[in-house]
């Protein structure tokens, strides 16, 4: 498939009789045996913008990193201008021209613009003070058309600002091949515009641009081909946008994982959590929330699909009471818990398991025994004000310990020693416990191997059958796809659209997840 | 008059081994390493300058020693943090057994015994010590002299000069170092040295220029002090050498006070430099997140992925 793919590579190129400007072929990459990446290949021309859209986790970023020297590849070939390098080091991919803007920028935030575009320059630049950086960053910016201001510290600059940073350095640096990857994921409407436009305005001029992105619309709009990235595979490789519609992007993205059935309650119940009107305005580093309605029925896992950061992190803490909404309600089998402290909504049933098990689920100084017992010591249930029962914590840990089949654990090992999959059991034992009327599970088997998923999940689904409703938000579609009743998609901030599982198509999904409403 | 005088006179001297040592540690800990062994290093520094006096060496000489054997041990606690990457802050504390213990058994047969030190500018230029001027002047040696020169060139390094970003880059965020194609160990370690040999050269300006005796014990808290005054300084030499002069001179008070007369009970001599660098710890927590503290400050930095 890849090969018939490859030959449908034709149009983008504006420089024909040129060799590519990148050419990754038969890229192998395992972390810690794990693969990411699986024979992936990617071909970029000259004087084209080239797509990159994949699921989370597909293996987009790990991709470019190996383009830019961050991680080295197990196997495959690399070609830069048709000479065979693989860098080894963001320097040397530098050196041949090649520049990356990480998701995550690299700036030192106390360092005014000029300083860090200083540290990054090397020993043999003739630009050596702060002053003359300034200079030569003020011309370029004026040069490509992306305001700058190299006197500015980068603390002080909004994300927008930063990125025309990380843009204006790599340029600098000399890049003619740029690697942009999800830039328009931390901006506005207005700012994304504004950087396509630029970077249509760059390949224009010979440049060579991969754009990472989730979005269709800026596909269609801006780029000259598509690569489809899933599982660490390449599925399309430079196919014209032109010959390619949203559908079928969205199929070849998902996967055939979509094949999902019919899946009735079990046992349709009451309502047991209702939110309405959960209204949040941004702060400076997140997403804002916009009037979120939705309602939990027991027995019912209501799946919340989307791309990480369009207000995930941020509903979560709304209905924890790590956050407070600005406006809007929440109810917890009829009881308002709106404004509600976290200790009484966990009182009122409310269970959590957090996308990160260590930040705000379990206590990595503590024993497994004491992180059992946490939340229940408040109530008095291993003993009073003066003296813990810690003979009771260890009893209870011990049957955990088995009935979640928790290994590597005795109950005075510290969490901090279980790996990832055995912690989450930890919290699973303590969240699912019999009090439990509603449970938030955010991306609950994230960084697991299948054995734990699969255990995770059963274990959900139980709770849920035992009539406890559950709202799982996870960026991993097949997770949602194969435990929930009800699939709603959230982006922006906003849920942009709910169906039943049976009525879920690739279509719908994928035109949802790119924000195409 | 001639009680403040006096004071002033000795100020100098009290504030330039609290800030060659912060002078060391700045530059340390903004290469992301915290080093809290300068009490140690500083007893090692002051015990070799003063056997090498005591040996028949040149006071200088003794300077360079006392410099060269801190950082001796400076480059052990180098080792342990950059290269094996074991806990800062467990590592500096035993930089400070290691130090305050091993000049307690070399140190023995030195104990006690007076040398000269190195020469004063009175001594040097025949300064008239009648007035004001030159009774202040004339007991001040030429290290205490070129110190506001090295915090210039110091601060000048640390603001202006891409080596000097480059350094501060590597603690403030170590993962854009990285990117920038920056040697984070090569870089910490050498930092860790410079501070070996700055607390080292306090530590012998202690008993080579201030005491012209070697006692166990003799830095007194001063490396803890240092410590304290890098915070007081949020990280910039300018500010340091402005703290080490008040320090100095809260330091030098005592002394000053007893000379004249003033009862005072030993144990608030003793606890002083404690209470005062408690102080100043709490003062700066109260200013917050503002604190100039580099961002990856005593934390270890591993790379995802290595080639
Ligand atoms: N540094 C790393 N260490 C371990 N695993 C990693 C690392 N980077 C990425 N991965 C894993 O590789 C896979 C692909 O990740 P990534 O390339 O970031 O996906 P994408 O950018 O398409 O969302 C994921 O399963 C991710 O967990
Ligand atoms: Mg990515």
């Amino acid at each position: 498939m890849i090969d018939t793919l490859h030959q449908s590579g034709g149009r983008g190129t504006l420089f024909p009789g040129t060799p590519p400007a990148l050419d990754l072929r038969g890229i192998d990459k395992a972390f810690d045996g794990k693969p990411a990446l699986v024979d992936a290949s990617f071909s970029l021309e000259w004087g084209e913008v080239h797509a990159i859209v994949g699921e989370n986790g597909a293996g987009k970023s790990t991709l470019m990193n190996v383009a830019a020297g961050v991680y080295a590849a197990d196997g495959g070939e690399q070609t830069i201008d048709g000479k065979a390098r693989s860098p080894r080091s963001p320097m040397e991919a530098t050196a041949a021209g090649l520049g990356m803007v990480h998701q995550h920028f690299r700036l030192v935030q106390s360092f005014t613009v000029s300083e860090n575009i200083l540290l990054s320059l090397g020993r043999d630049s003739r630009i050596r003070t702060p002053a003359q950086a300034a200079a030569a960053i003020a011309a370029k910016a004026a040069e490509v058309g992306l305001p700058v201001d190299p006197a500015r510290v980068v603390a002080d600059l909004s994300t927008a600002e930063r990125q025309r940073v990380e843009i204006v350095r790599v340029l600098l640096l000399g890049a003619r091949i740029l690697i942009l990857d999800e830039p328009t994921a931390v901006l506005s409407e207005e700012e994304a515009k504004m950087l396509l436009s630029f970077v249509r305005r760059l390949a224009r001029q010979g440049h060579a641009v991969v754009l990472i992105t989730h979005k269709f619309r800026e596909v269609a709009g801006f780029c000259d081909r598509i690569t489809i990235m899933r599982h660490g595979k390449t599925v399309m490789a430079g196919a014209p946008v032109a010959d390619i519609d949203e559908g079928e992007v969205a199929r070849l993205m998902v996967g055939e994982a979509l094949a999902v059935s019919e899946r009735p309650l079990s046992s349709p119940g009451a309502v047991n959590l209702s939110v309405s009107g959960l209204t949040q305005k941004p702060d400076r580093f997140g997403q804002g929330l916009n009037a979120l309605n939705f309602e939990l029925h027991a027995g019912e896992v209501l799946g919340i699909a989307g791309v990480g950061g369009n207000g995930q992190e941020e509903l979560v803490a709304c209905l924890t009471g790590l956050s407070r909404q600005d406006q809007g309600s929440i109810r917890l089998g009829g009881r308002d818990l709106s404004r509600a402290s976290p200790y009484d909504r966990r009182k009122a049933g409310l269970r959590i398991i957090p996308s990160d098990r260590f930040e705000t689920g379990l206590v990595r100084e503590l024993s497994i025994a004491e992180n059992l017992a946490l939340t229940q010591v408040a109530k008095g249930n291993f003993g009073g004000t003066f003296f813990l029962n810690r003979k009771g914590m260890r009893h209870a840990a011990t049957a955990a310990i088995q009935s979640f089949d928790i290994r590597g654990a005795s109950p005075e090992r510290a969490a901090a020693l279980l790996s990832g999959g055995n912690a989450q059991k930890v919290l699973l034992a303590r969240e699912l416990d019999a009090g439990m009327k509603v449970l938030v599970a955010h991306s609950p088997s994230r960084g697991l191997d299948m054995k734990a998923t699969l255990f995770v999940r059963n274990a959900i689904k139980q709770a849920v059958e035992g009539g406890a409703a559950c709202l799982l938000i996870s960026e991993d579609l097949n997770e949602v796809l194969s435990l929930s009743h009800r699939v709603a998609v959230m982006n922006r901030g906003s849920i942009a659209g709910c169906r039943a599982i049976g009525d879920v198509t690739p279509e719908w999904i994928g035109a949802l997840l790119a924000g195409h409403v | 008059m001639d009680f403040l005088i006096g004071w002033l006179a000795i100020i100098p001297s009290y504030a330039t081994p609290l800030l060659l040592a912060s002078l060391g540690l700045i530059i340390c800990e903004r290469a992301g390493v915290l080093n809290l062994g300068a009490e140690g290093l500083m007893a090692v520094g002051a015990m070799t300058g003063a056997i090498i006096v005591l040996s028949g060496g040149n006071p200088w000489a003794a300077l360079g020693g006392g410099a060269v054997a801190a950082a001796a041990l400076a480059l052990l606690f180098g080792l342990a943090t950059v290269v094996k990457r074991a806990d800062h802050t467990l590592s500096g504390l035993a930089i400070v057994a290691i130090g305050l213990g091993m000049t307690g058994v070399l140190g023995r047969p030195y104990v006690q015994k007076t040398f000269p030190g190195i020469e004063t500018l009175g001594d040097l230029f025949g300064i008239d010590r009648g007035t004001v001027f030159g009774r202040i002047v004339a007991v001040q040696d030429p290290v205490t002299i070129a110190l506001p020169l090295v915090v210039f060139a110091l601060w000048w390094w640390l603001q202006k000069t891409r080596s000097g970003l480059r350094l501060t880059a590597v603690g403030e965020n170590p993962a854009a170092a990285d990117v920038a194609g920056i040697d984070i160990q090569l870089t910490q370690l050498a930092a860790v040295l410079a501070s070996g040999v700055l607390c080292g050269l306090a530590g012998a300006y202690l008993s080579v220029a201030t005491s012209h005796v070697w006692v166990e014990g003799m830095v007194a808290a001063r490396g803890w002090v240092a410590i304290a005054l890098v915070i007081f300084a949020r990280w910039n030499p300018a500010r340091a050498l402005l703290g080490a002069l008040l320090f100095g001179a809260a330091d030098a008070l005592v002394p000053r006070l007893q000379a004249i007369g003033a009862d005072f009970p030993v144990y608030l001599t003793m606890t002083a430099p404690y209470i005062l660098t408690l102080g100043v710890l709490v003062l700066s927590s109260l200013r917050g997140k503002t604190s100039g503290e580099p961002g990856f400050l005593g934390r270890v930095y591993l790379r995802q992925d290595k080639h």
